[in-house]
């Protein structure tokens, strides 16, 4: 089976910040795969190359087996983003922006699967608003919603939570989890790192544009004492023994 | 195909949910030029024997109309998705670089003939109607307008903030259209300007436009055409690049 994600050595420079410097990763069909590391790590800088919107200085990317340049239709395809960034046209009430997006991806008629997307985003009541009218928490589940039109075969979110309050993460991460049980892979970043512990079956821990820790959840945990130790612990030891 | 039909759509969306700005007011803008020029310049100029200044001024007016609005069009939509970072969606989505630069020209060229098309209804009144050659008019502003729309696409790509792209519009598409014949025939410039004029490639639009009303004009229509042609192309061309490229979309 082709690994959902293959990124081999990827390197990335802005400037004079090395933001990528690189990267070997792959992801497995059917993980759920958290992206961690502090501010600046890279994590979105790798989002982005792998979603193709920012263009590698080295090395090439795979989703799903389809090169993310040379068969960048393919590889977009079956990637759904959900973007850092809290972004939204103005012009569109949150229906109309879903029934946009699943154009681009060549979808008509997908009103069935957008209701179903709304109703477990909890935003079926504000199907018909206008997209500036919603709260910061509801723009972004409207982004998660955004990525999932297409119902792509990998799931790539950046910071999903961020903002959005303690009850719907709760029904956020359930409707995530059950997409991870009907065979999407999953790759998460997060800050909020209990989040990925429960949720995630393997970490990738990023520092300065390096892959400094990667294993499954477990084994990460055991070897830093295992027991009663946190993934926040085995976070904090990682970054330090890589300073 | 359905990725283009849905950019197309949604370009035109864009545009026709705020009409009044985008299609009403152009027509406003041009009908107040109609009554000022045709007004104080009626007794003084008359370019071709048999044809009134208002008459000669209207087809002019309706392809200025054309051109500016169908450049307005493609530029605004671009610079507002990439300063509201929405343009993200369309970066993200599989859609080939060619189908995007398509829809946003052709819903360019889609609200610029609107304008033309409101111009040139409104002043109906003053004016009559003369079509000598209808295929020329509908050559030329296709041509025109998918010109102007391309041009739209790469200001919008290029321009980070709305003043680049005011400086873009005021210092080169304003001059351009205004230096073009809109209001004047070339012949009565003095052979510098004139010759100055020959290289503006709006000259060739309006000039070849207004030969489909008046069967008339400083150059051969067949001219015109050679010289709008290859400019679409050779800015279709570098758009296309840019776009492949991903040039200021993608880093
Ligand atoms: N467009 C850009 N231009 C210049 N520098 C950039 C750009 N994008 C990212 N960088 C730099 O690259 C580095 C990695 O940034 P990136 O956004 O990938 O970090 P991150 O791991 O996602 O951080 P965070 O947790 O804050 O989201 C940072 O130093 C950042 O300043
Ligand atoms: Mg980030």
């Amino acid at each position: 089976m082709v690994p959902a994600l293959r990124v081999v050595g990827v390197a990335k420079r802005f400037g004079v910040t090395q933001a990528l410097a690189g990267i070997d990763l792959e992801v497995a069909q059917g993980d759920f795969f958290g992206l961690l590391g502090p501010n600046g790590a890279g994590k979105t800088t790798l989002i982005s190359a792998l979603a193709g919107l920012v263009r590698a200085d080295a090395g090439h990317l795979e989703v799903m087996g389809h090169d993310v340049q040379a068969d960048y239709r393919q590889a977009r395809l079956k990637l759904g983003v959900v973007p850092q960034e809290l972004v939204f046209d103005p012009f569109f009430s949150v229906r109309q922006t879903l029934r946009i997006q699943s154009g681009y991806y060549g979808i008509r008629h997908n009103d069935d699967w957008i209701d179903e997307i709304l109703a477990n985003l909890d935003l079926t009541g504000k199907a018909e608003d206008n997209m500036r009218s919603l709260s910061g928490g509801m723009k972004r589940r409207v982004l998660v919603a955004q990525a999932l039109v297409h119902k792509p075969p990998v799931i790539v979110l950046d910071e999903p939570t961020a903002g959005v309050d303690v009850e719907l993460r709760q029904g956020l991460w359930r409707f995530i989890r059950r997409l991870n049980g009907e065979g999407h892979t999953i790759v998460l970043t997060t800050h909020y790192l209990e989040e990925a512990e429960a949720n995630c079956s393997r970490i990738a821990m990023m520092k300065a544009g390096r892959v400094v820790a990667l294993d499954t959840t477990a084994k990460l945990l055991a070897r830093f004492g295992g027991g009663t130790t946190s993934l926040e612990d085995a976070f904090m030891r990682v970054m330090k023994e890589a300073a | 195909m359905i990725g283009f039909l849905t950019l197309l759509r949604k370009e035109i969306l864009r545009f026709w949910k705020v009409g009044f700005q985008t299609v009403a007011a152009p027509v406003v803008t041009a009908l107040l030029y109609l009554l000022i020029f045709s007004h104080v310049l009626a007794d003084h100029v008359r370019v071709y024997d048999d044809v009134p200044y208002t008459a000669f001024l209207v087809p002019g007016l309706v392809m200025m109309s054309v051109l500016q609005n169908a450049f307005a069009n493609s530029s605004s939509s671009l610079i507002q998705s990439k300063v509201t970072g929405s343009v993200v969606f369309m970066l993200l989505a599989p859609i080939s670089y060619r189908a995007f630069w398509a829809a946003y020209v052709a819903a360019a060229a889609l609200r610029g003939l609107l304008v033309g098309l409101g111009v040139f209804v409104v002043t109906l009144g003053f004016t009559g109607a003369h079509l000598a050659a209808p295929l020329w008019i509908l050559v030329f502003a296709l041509l025109g307008a998918a010109v102007l729309g391309t041009l739209g696409v790469i200001a919008g790509i290029w321009a980070d903030k709305f003043d680049q792209l005011a400086a873009f519009q005021n210092f080169l598409i304003m001059p351009l259209t205004f230096l073009s014949g809109v209001f004047y025939s070339t012949h009565s410039l003095p052979p510098f300007w004139q010759q100055v004029s020959h290289w503006n490639p709006v000259f060739y639009m309006i000039d070849g436009f207004r030969y489909g009303f008046f069967a008339m004009s400083d150059v051969s229509p067949w001219q015109s055409l050679a010289v709008v042609g290859v400019c679409f192309i050779l800015l279709a061309a570098l758009t296309l690049e840019l776009l492949r490229r991903g040039y200021k979309l993608r880093m």
